[in-house]
């Protein structure tokens, strides 16, 4: 029997086979070959593409570079989302690797926030988990810990060591014994089709009746058109980390397994590929 | 902690019992008598019925009760015809008892009641106190002893016939204790008790070990005062006799006037030798309660009354001092809130508003009492019949006593048909109570009782009874002659005369019970703990509560494997063909630092301050290793020394009074007896190293998830469960591994004992002799996080008791004083008397434990012990004995005191049968039936009263089992073994050994015993036995090898001496040998408890040459009993060539 510390692992040693290209207009001294990079799911594209600037730098003049962006079919890549939520929303269906045009100018200033350094990613990530802590417990857990845990769990996640994150992680998954669940269930719903960027309200992992809700039972409640599509025959694929969960998963369960190292539940909705 | 019940009286004189677990008041259906009151205590519940008779309920436990009969044969020699069957005139009788007084032929002897049956034929008993008679030669036997018959030299053993009956109908339940079968009235009561009956409850000091201390104090109408002593509840005693079930003799201690036993009585229960008496008061007529105030084991008396808020009719209190009451008002059974040992007077009464379980359902089948079985009024035939001897008996002696009449009652007369029956005044405010109360109608039970007589052959009488006059007066001999009275009538009986209308809902949902009576002398409630009984609540019943091991839902669901299913498939998809690319984040080392302590393992020997760093980091091939710096600071200079967590083989942790701390050991550490010593300042900060450095451990190691079946377990003395992965190679011929390279993992929990099975069935046994199933996790207690498993563990305690020794030595001025030689050991000191420790200073063992009770003088040391707990020698330290003679001067007594773990673990309590040991079947997992997991396997044990019992219903899918079997036996055992072709071999308590023959599959229980004699001056406490080999241990810690054992004659010949220095031992599947050692020195120091393996052994040589020394230093347990794991080389084919005995 497989046991649920392995879904951990799993999630967090999730790669995406990625190809860099220098977008066609950039002027390079030289011509830029591809980078080829496995990018962590968990993790933000302006923590883990270093590499991918220092390559397509040593083609360019130090003049025409400005802030790095980046872009996939026309949709520029929002570095604040995780990885895996962006691949999943955007290109589940793609052939991999996941080609990734690089920028270097005419940043989409309406699209994008700037990122001017891992600070703002930091402080974008440890404000992200506040907000789920605020759900699950009141706040109590991550206030509880000291400035040294925060920075472990920062570090667990840039460093991609997978001990290190989870040894404070868990104690943000942990709930009182008498409750089946936490207070509410830190989420996120995508979807490419809406104006909004995202769904995030108020949803509690136990029902009034004491019944544990599912992953079907909240897609009903707050995004009722993701499971009843109204056009009929086109269905949508409710998807997190690149697995279509079944809708009976109990919340609770995701939120503990399945959650981004931010601790939100990121559900992408995506139409089902018509192949 | 487990569940026990309060028992309860309504004013119907129906039993309830409402379980600690549980939510509902559950009527004790066998009662078909109405009761006035009970008085329990936790294994059995007193009570006297409506016919004024005593009756005892002993609760029911899978295990039966048994006791032997006995005649003996005499014989005398002449010389004519050596020993034969002609007696001399003056001789005891041919067939008689021990004494030889009574004549007992064989088919003379009846069975006491009809709830025992025979078990088995007569048989001749040619084990006689442990040893073992001549087989069948009756004549050529010992000198006889004498015993004080008329037969001068002659007549006692060599010939005992022997008989045990038992076995209650209605399996499995409980059964009567002798003269009194359920539903007969009380063993050779003088008289018929109206007044309460109060067995003093134990709360610490009344039954300590196999020697009860309880008795049972009972208040007759006539104002005598009787006391009946050594109540032992049988289930408490070792063998059980009949006699001990229910104590000797009523014996008046002193008459003492009804006043005395009257209103003002204290009901409050002295809880026993030297522990405070928490004396609640209560008036019977104003129905205050007071509370004695100063009662301690210095002053039973205590100083002062404190009247108590509350009115009550009556108050009882129980185990740990808990307090129940019985409100004058509106008759609800309140628990006092807050009673603690620090205040006993507790802060609130707090109404029990359990619901009754028959509220919910009528059917009654749902569920019955925690410990259902037989019960008061289960054969009222008997009762009837036993009924007339008795109460003209009582009359008889009854006669001076002014009770007879009953001018008293006029009351109850006018309502009672025959009129004869008779209510002590002391019970009046309860009658006066019920009188107010209720008002029933008569008409309308007279078309109740129509209906009821047409059903059943019903005494008309009988249901005319006013169900309300139960409480106190109800004519004796009017019990219904019907035995095959089943519940739904008794439910009809008592109800009927109340709910003419409703007949079959007689409890409409707002009927609130009334009570009439209640005790708590059996319900152990602790001070603090949560209980749900003030709450309606609906929902699962309480029978239907306990925890199940199959596999919860969430694990087998199919959102689950999908989402296993899923991950796998992706990272197969976005990984499979992209492994050349580049990863984005290297991986990087990872250094946590911190500060500890370490033992400095040279001068000056002491704990001194360390900084450490755990330095983690990847290699190529993505596998993970750590190193442990520590730095430290000798004589101003800095150094540092380092361990590679890939060759630590355990972390330890070691806690006690003051440090937390831990030891590390490395092959090399082991070899010398010494590990590394880290503590830490707080707990959480242990654990957290702890949880990190196990996990390093295990990751170089690549060991993750539950352990595999095949693994081996093993305790330490700290109660600390450690399980290591065999490898190949462990028991390979060429190539073994050494034992000191073993990796040890800690698992959650504390045990005393565990033993395992190949196929992942593992059991222990806790300190308190609770036995425990393991549930598949792992991890818990000190192993957190990442470490342990997220389901599948849960919340284990234990309690142990911490002892002490009072020495004393006589002077010819003052007799024995505590004023030693001075060269004597401490007055107050441990077992060896090198350690002083007194009362005040001895702490638990650690932090992790706190004390549940005080302390109390312990009688159960072995030598026994006169009746204030001292054992006699003529000097320290020396044998002591339990009796005083010329030659003793010192003395000294066991002080006993109790205290409580709380952790986690992955462990399933097994309810309810405390066990002493536990054995299961070895198997190899190629065995014939590998593929069906739900395969039976065979499972032994001994209770820790000396039973012998068999699982049944174990297999891999159920590895808790469905029930016990109990397998008789003529005395107490201690330990048994079952081998990989269903040998069974056990070990007595008197120290002789055991085969059980023809155990099989489909015979799980085998027919009968083999005794087989132990090794000369001997007393053997183990026994193991693998494939073929059978090993044993006396205890003197020699270890046996029994030879000449052949499939023919599997009792096998000899015992043969393979070593000394042994405390336990395991032979495996493989007939691997494996013990743990009582003392190994290193070359550092010396370790007592190492694991040690047997090297050498082989097919033609079983015996082994010598021992291979692992880990050590406080192992106190090893089970190598799963381990089949064979080396890659056929060796399974030769063994089975050359094998002694091959299956």
């Amino acid at each position: 029997m497989t046991d649920d510390k392995d879904v951990l692992r799993d999630v967090w040693f999730g790669r995406i086979p990625t190809c860099f290209t220098l977008y066609q207009d950039e002027i390079t001294e030289r011509e830029a070959e591809p980078y080829y990079l496995l990018l962590p799911r968990v993790s933000y594209l302006t923590l883990v593409t270093d590499k991918v600037k220092k390559h397509f730098q040593k083609v360019m003049r130090q003049e025409d570079i400005s802030e790095i962006w980046f872009e996939y079919e026309g949709t520029p890549l929002k570095w604040h989302y995780p990885i895996g939520l962006l691949f999943d929303l955007l290109a589940a269906s793609s052939a991999l690797p996941w080609n990734i045009i690089v920028h270097f100018k005419s940043f989409p200033e309406k699209d994008l926030l700037h990122c001017p350094s891992k600070d703002a990613i930091e402080a974008h990530f440890m404000s992200c988990i506040k907000e789920a802590d605020a759900l699950k417990h009141k706040s109590q857990v991550i206030n509880e810990m000291q400035k040294k845990d925060h920075k472990q769990l920062w570090m667990g996640l840039q460093n991609d060591r997978f001990d290190q994150f989870w040894a404070i992680n868990r104690k943000l998954m942990e709930y009182p014994a008498e409750e089946n669940g936490f207070r509410y269930i830190p989420f996120r719903i995508y979807q490419m089709t809406t104006e909004r960027p995202f769904i995030q309200k108020l949803f509690r992992p136990v029902a009034a009746d004491g019944q544990l809700q599912t992953l079907g039972d909240l897609l009903r409640e707050v995004c009722p058109s993701a499971v009843a599509p109204e056009d009929g025959g086109k269905k949508n694929q409710v998807m997190i980390h690149g697995i279509e969960p079944m809708l009976e998963t109990p919340l609770q369960w995701l939120s503990e397994h399945l959650s981004y190292p931010d601790n939100f539940l990121h559900i992408s909705i995506i139409p089902q590929p018509t192949d | 902690m487990p569940t026990s019940v309060l028992w309860a009286v309504d004013l119907f004189g129906r039993v309830y019992t409402l379980s600690t677990a549980g939510q509902y008041w559950e009527l004790c259906k066998d009662a078909q008598l109405e009761f006035k009151r009970v008085s329990a205590a936790t294994q059995c519940c007193w009570g006297i019925a409506c016919d004024n008779q005593v009756y005892l309920y002993m609760c029911a436990s899978d295990v039966s009760i048994r006791c032997r009969e006995e005649a003996y044969e005499n014989q005398r020699w002449n010389p004519m015809g050596g020993f034969c069957e002609k007696l001399l005139p003056s001789d005891r009788w041919p067939w008689s008892d021990v004494s030889g007084l009574q004549h007992r032929p064989l088919d003379g002897v009846a069975l006491p009641s009809p709830h025992w049956e025979w078990e088995s034929d007569w048989y001749v008993d040619e084990n006689f106190g442990g040893e073992p008679t001549e087989k069948g030669s009756l004549t050529e036997s010992r000198p006889w002893h004498f015993r004080g018959g008329p037969m001068p030299s002659t007549s006692p053993p060599p010939t005992r016939e022997t008989r045990s009956g038992t076995r209650v109908c209605g399996g499995g339940s409980g059964s009567d204790t002798g003269d009194t079968s359920p539903g007969m009235p009380g063993p050779r009561s003088p008289r018929r008790m109206t007044l309460r009956i109060c067995p003093i409850p134990s709360v610490t000091s009344p039954w300590v070990g196999g020697r009860s201390q309880r008795s049972l104090w009972a208040a007759c109408r006539c104002g005598l005062c009787l006391c009946r002593e050594r109540c032992g509840t049988g289930r408490m005693s070792a063998t059980p006799t009949r006699k001990g079930h229910h104590g000797l003799w009523w014996t008046p201690p002193g008459k003492l006037s009804r006043s005395a036993v009257g209103p003002t009585t204290s009901c409050g229960s002295p809880s026993g030798r030297g522990k405070p008496w928490s004396g609640k008061g209560s008036t019977g007529i104003t129905p205050k309660v007071w509370f004695r105030r100063g009662v301690n084991s210095h002053n039973p008396c205590g100083t002062s009354w404190i009247e108590m808020v509350g009115e009550m009719t009556m108050v009882n209190v129980g185990l740990n001092d808990q307090v129940w009451g019985i409100s004058s008002e509106e008759r609800a059974v309140y628990f006092r809130q807050g009673v603690t040992p620090s205040e006993l007077s507790g802060k609130t009464w707090k109404a029990i508003v359990a619901g009754r379980e028959s509220d919910r359902s009528h059917s009654g089948s749902s569920s019955s009492l925690l410990s259902a079985g037989c019960f008061f009024g289960d054969e009222v035939k008997g009762g009837s019949e036993s009924a007339p001897s008795d109460t003209d008996a009582a009359s008889e002696s009854e006669r001076p006593g002014p009770e007879r009449s009953a001018p008293e009652e006029p009351l109850d007369n006018s309502r009672d048909p025959k009129g004869s029956s008779a209510v002590g005044p002391e019970t009046g405010g309860t009658a006066e109570c019920a009188s107010e109360t209720f008002c029933p109608d008569a008409g309308g039970r007279e078309a109740a009782q129509a209906s009821v007589g047409s059903e059943r052959p019903l005494p008309a009488s009988t249901a005319a009874e006013l169900p309300w006059t139960n409480i106190d007066l109800k004519e004796p001999r009017k019990a219904p002659s019907h035995s095959a009275t089943g519940f739904a009538e008794t439910m009809g009986l008592s109800s009927l005369g109340l709910f003419p209308l409703g007949l079959d809902e007689p409890y409409a949902a707002d009927d609130h019970p009334l009570w009439a009576w209640v005790s708590g002398g059996g319900c152990a409630v602790e001070a603090g703990s949560v209980l749900k009984w003030f709450s309606v609540q609906s929902g699962l019943s309480p029978s239907v509560q306990t925890l199940s091991l199959s596999i919860s839902p969430a694990q087998t669901a199919a959102w689950r494997k999908q989402i296993f299913q899923q991950l796998t498939e992706r990272t197969k998809r976005e990984l499979e063909n992209f492994r050349h690319y580049e990863q984005a984040v290297e991986q990087s080392v990872w250094v946590k630092t911190g500060s500890l302590q370490w033992w400095c393992d040279w001068k000056p020997h002491k704990w001194v301050d360390v900084r450490v760093a755990l330095e983690q980091f990847t290699g190529h091939d993505g596998a993970r290793d750590s190193i442990l710096f520590i730095y430290y600071v000798v004589h101003e200079e800095k150094k540092y020394f380092h361990v590679f967590l890939n060759e630590v083989t355990a972390l330890v942790p070691v806690l006690n009074e003051a440090k937390h701390s831990f030891a590390l050991y490395t092959p090399e550490r082991t070899r010398q007896r010494w590990p590394v010593r880290l503590a830490a300042t707080t707990e959480q900060d242990m654990n957290d190293w702890l949880a990190l450095l196990s996990l390093s451990c295990c990751e170089s190691r690549k060991i993750r998830g539950r352990p595999s079946p095949q693994s081996i377990w093993s305790v330490t003395c700290k109660g600390d469960i450690f399980v290591s992965e065999p490898s190949p190679d462990l028991e390979a011929q060429d190539h073994l591994l050494p034992c000191d390279q073993m990796f040890w993992r800690q698992m959650g929990g504390h045990l005393r004992v565990v033993e395992a099975n190949s196929r992942g069935v593992v059991w222990g046994i806790g300190y308190d002799h609770t036995a425990w199933v393991y549930t598949g996790g792992y991890g818990g207690g000190c192993v957190q996080g990442l470490a342990s498993s997220t389901s599948n563990i849960y919340t284990q305690s234990d309690v142990k008791s911490i002892c002490i020794y009072e020495n004393q030595r006589w002077n010819p001025v003052t007799g024995y004083t505590s004023r030693g030689l001075p060269t004597d050991r401490y007055m107050w000191s441990d077992a060896t008397g090198l350690q002083e420790c007194t009362k005040a200073s001895t702490k638990p063992p650690s932090l992790q434990w706190t004390w549940v009770s005080d302390w109390y003088v312990d009688f159960s040391v072995p030598g026994g012990t006169d009746q204030e707990g001292w054992q006699y020698a003529s000097d320290f330290p020396a044998s002591y004995h339990g009796y005083k003679t010329m030659k003793d001067f010192v003395r000294r007594r066991c002080w006993a005191r109790k205290c409580k773990l709380v952790t986690n673990g992955p462990w399933l309590e097994v309810a309810p049968i405390a066990l002493g040991d536990v054995s299961i079947i070895p198997e190899s997992p190629e065995g014939p039936d590998s593929d069906d997991r739900g395969h039976n396997i065979a499972l032994w044990a001994v209770s820790d009263k000396g039973d012998v019992l068999c699982r049944l219903g174990v297999s891999e899918l159920n590895p808790v089992g469905s029930s016990w079997l109990h397998i008789g036996t003529d005395q107490p055992f201690a330990s048994v073994s079952i081998g990989a072709c269903y040998q069974v071999w056990a070990v007595a308590r008197d120290g002789s050994a055991f085969y059980r023959g023809s155990v099989s599959p489909s015979q799980p229980a085998g027919d009968c015993w083999y005794h087989i004699p132990s090794p000369p001056k001997q007393r053997l406490m183990q026994v193991s036995v693998g494939q073929t080999s059978v090993y044993a241990l006396d205890e003197n810690g020699n270890l046996w090898y029994r030879g000449g054992v052949t499939p023919s004659y599997p009792q096998g010949s000899s015992w043969e001496h393979v070593s000394n220095n042994v405390r336990r031992v395991s032979v495996g599947p493989l007939d691997q040998v494996w013990v743990i050692a009582n003392k190994v020195q290193g070359t550092h120091g010396l370790s007592r408890g190492t694991v040690c393996r047997r090297t050498g052994v082989q097919p033609r040589e079983p015996k082994g040459q010598g021992w291979d020394y692992g880990i050590g230093g406080g192992w106190d347990h090893i089970s190598v009993r799963a381990n089949a794991t064979r080396a890659s080389r056929s060796m399974s084919q030769e063994q089975k060539a050359h094998g002694p005995v091959s299956c």
